[in-house]
């Protein structure tokens, strides 16, 4: 059996919405080089509605997917909608992902929540703080 | 598809099947027999064991055969600590570099009360005699240090290792599972008291290898129940994977300065063409190193998705990644050697056959170089290097 699905496959050989967005209205990143994955979330943001969103990734076969899928999945959503994607999700829409890979979804999730974080910020709109994680998923490897 | 991890595994040669075979179907006795089906077999196998020795320099019953090179390590380690046990020495001494069947075993003994001194190696990847020789205690019962690297190919100076340990009268073993049929080994000129092998990486068959242990070495059973392998290894032997490794390391060996001067030509010129890559380092000594591998990190990249996108070119290569070791750090080889986790991470390692060619070097040093450039214009770490806001780490 493959490591991944053809649907990892798919989104690691051909990313959709790779790049950056110039003056986006949110960038969020998440992980690090230590670790071995690092994703930067950019956003355009109008009327509240998601219309751009773009993401670099560094990182394994399933980092780059998460990411692609994950963009995909907010692409053209009101941002309350976005803020519901959670890792299942993008690891349902990738039709799985090996059991020691499901981190590379959640720092997708992060990566998400983060720009959109930082679209409140940078906007001044009040919201919910609990709804956004305090720490980076990556801080429980990589000992020393 | 051009097939670049030979340190992985290798194809078998024509001449080990060829060797194999009558074994399978026509002398299929058990050694242990006393009917004539199972002498002949056993003939067979006394036949394989003398041309193994002769190829090593040593003698048909300091050789005995096991399921491979984990094996091999496994009970020359657990060996020499039962002897050293015996007369109060637990203190072994070996180097953070070497494989996890030698690792793993350590831990083991350390579990039970051994001492353990993992030596550091330098930046390009080989171990400084005298720092064993320092090492040495009045309770050191084996010193073990591998013969050459299986991710960096940096080959040890194993002769003058051994002849410290014989001055000190401390046991000597080596993994050589990547140096034996690709350099020239002979154990009694280079003082070494145990030596393992693995037959699949010089083109024989998986599940079978040998360990050499000197005579008067009392070794200790792994496996209990017959008496095969003079008491200290039970089970039928594997005559089939036996008579390949015999024929595949005479062949190894017979071919050895041959494939090894063609194999440097074009390991050197994957080198070179690697090194034009901005940001890339090799990893391991440039000359001490086995003659088909080939080890490099590229800054700003990680190595699961470049060994995915080679494959996709056809390239079958390999790396020491966190993603692709199965754990969350990249490889120990890498970081003792001095590289950093972020670097260590977009690692690749090429390992090289003889039957690879000009053509497929050239290829692969464009497919890489290829590839690199592509992980890194979708790479934040790459971005972020390239603005000035981090400082690269290979210059």
């Amino acid at each position: 059996m493959a490591l991944y699905s053809e649907k990892v496959m798919d989104h690691f050989r051909n990313p959709r919405n790779v790049g950056i967005i110039e003056n986006a209205d949110g960038v969020g990143e998440v992980g690090n080089a230590k670790c071995g994955d690092i994703m930067k979330i950019y956003l355009k943001i109008e009327n509240d509605i998601i219309v751009d969103v773009k993401f670099e990734t560094f990182g394994c076969g399933s980092a780059i997917a998460s990411s692609s899928m994950a963009t995909e999945l907010i692409k053209g959503k009101a941002v309350s909608e976005a803020l519901t994607l959670t890792n299942k999700a993008v690891v349902e829409a990738l039709d799985g992902l090996p059991a020691h890979k499901l981190h590379c979804s959640v720092l997708a999730e992060e990566a998400i929540k983060k720009a959109l974080q930082d679209y409140y910020e940078k906007n001044g709109i009040e919201y919910d703080h609990a709804q956004f994680p305090d720490c980076e998923s990556c801080g429980h490897c990589c000992e020393g | 598809m051009i097939y670049l991890d030979n340190a992985a595994t290798t194809k078998m040669s024509k001449t080990a099947i060829d060797a194999m075979l009558p074994f399978m179907d026509k002398i299929y006795g058990n050694p242990s027999s006393l009917h004539s089906a199972g002498q002949e077999a056993n003939e067979a196998l006394y036949n394989a064991r003398e041309r193994i020795a002769r190829v090593l320099g040593c003698e048909a019953r300091e050789i005995t055969f096991t399921s491979g090179g984990s094996e091999a390590d496994n009970q020359a380690i657990i060996s020499a600590a039962r002897i050293g046990e015996r007369q109060g020495k637990k203190h072994i001494i070996s180097t953070a570099i070497e494989h996890h069947a030698v690792l793993h075993t350590l831990d083991r003994l350390k579990k039970e009360g051994f001492e353990i001194t993992l030596l550091n190696v330098g930046e390009n990847g080989i171990i400084e005699p005298n720092k064993v020789k320092e090492a040495i205690r009045e309770d050191t019962c084996l010193v073990t240090v591998m013969y050459a690297n299986n991710e960096i190919g940096t080959i040890q100076p194993i002769k003058q290792i051994g002849e410290i340990c014989r001055q000190k009268g401390v046991l000597f073993h080596t993994d050589a599972v990547q140096a034996v049929g690709h350099i020239k080994i002979d154990v009694k000129e280079q003082n070494i008291d145990m030596l393992s092998l693995s037959a699949h990486k010089f083109h024989g068959p998986k599940g079978v290898g040998a360990l050499y242990a000197k005579k008067g070495i009392r070794l200790t059973n792994l496996i209990d129940g017959g008496a095969q392998e003079r008491g200290k290894r039970a089970g039928t032997e594997n005559i089939p994977a036996i008579m390949g490794m015999a024929a595949a390391l005479e062949e190894a060996v017979g071919n050895i300065d041959c494939n090894a001067k063609k194999l440097t030509v074009l390991r050197d010129k994957l080198i070179n063409g690697l090194s034009t890559i901005p940001h890339s380092v090799l990893n391991g000594d440039t000359t001490k190193r086995l003659p088909g591998n080939v080890n490099f990190c590229f800054e700003g990249i990680e190595g699961e998705s470049l060994l995915l996108l080679l494959d996709d070119r056809g390239v079958c290569a390999s790396s020491g990644s966190a993603c692709t070791s199965g754990s969350l750090d990249p490889s120990h080889v890498l970081l003792a050697i001095g590289r950093v986790h972020d670097i260590a991470h977009g690692s690749l390692r090429l390992s090289l056959s003889e039957e690879n060619t000009e053509q497929e070097i050239d290829y692969t040093i464009k497919a890489v170089t290829e590839v690199v450039a592509y992980l890194r214009s979708i790479s934040p770490v790459w971005r972020d290097l390239e603005n000035g806001k981090q400082e690269f780490i290979i210059k």
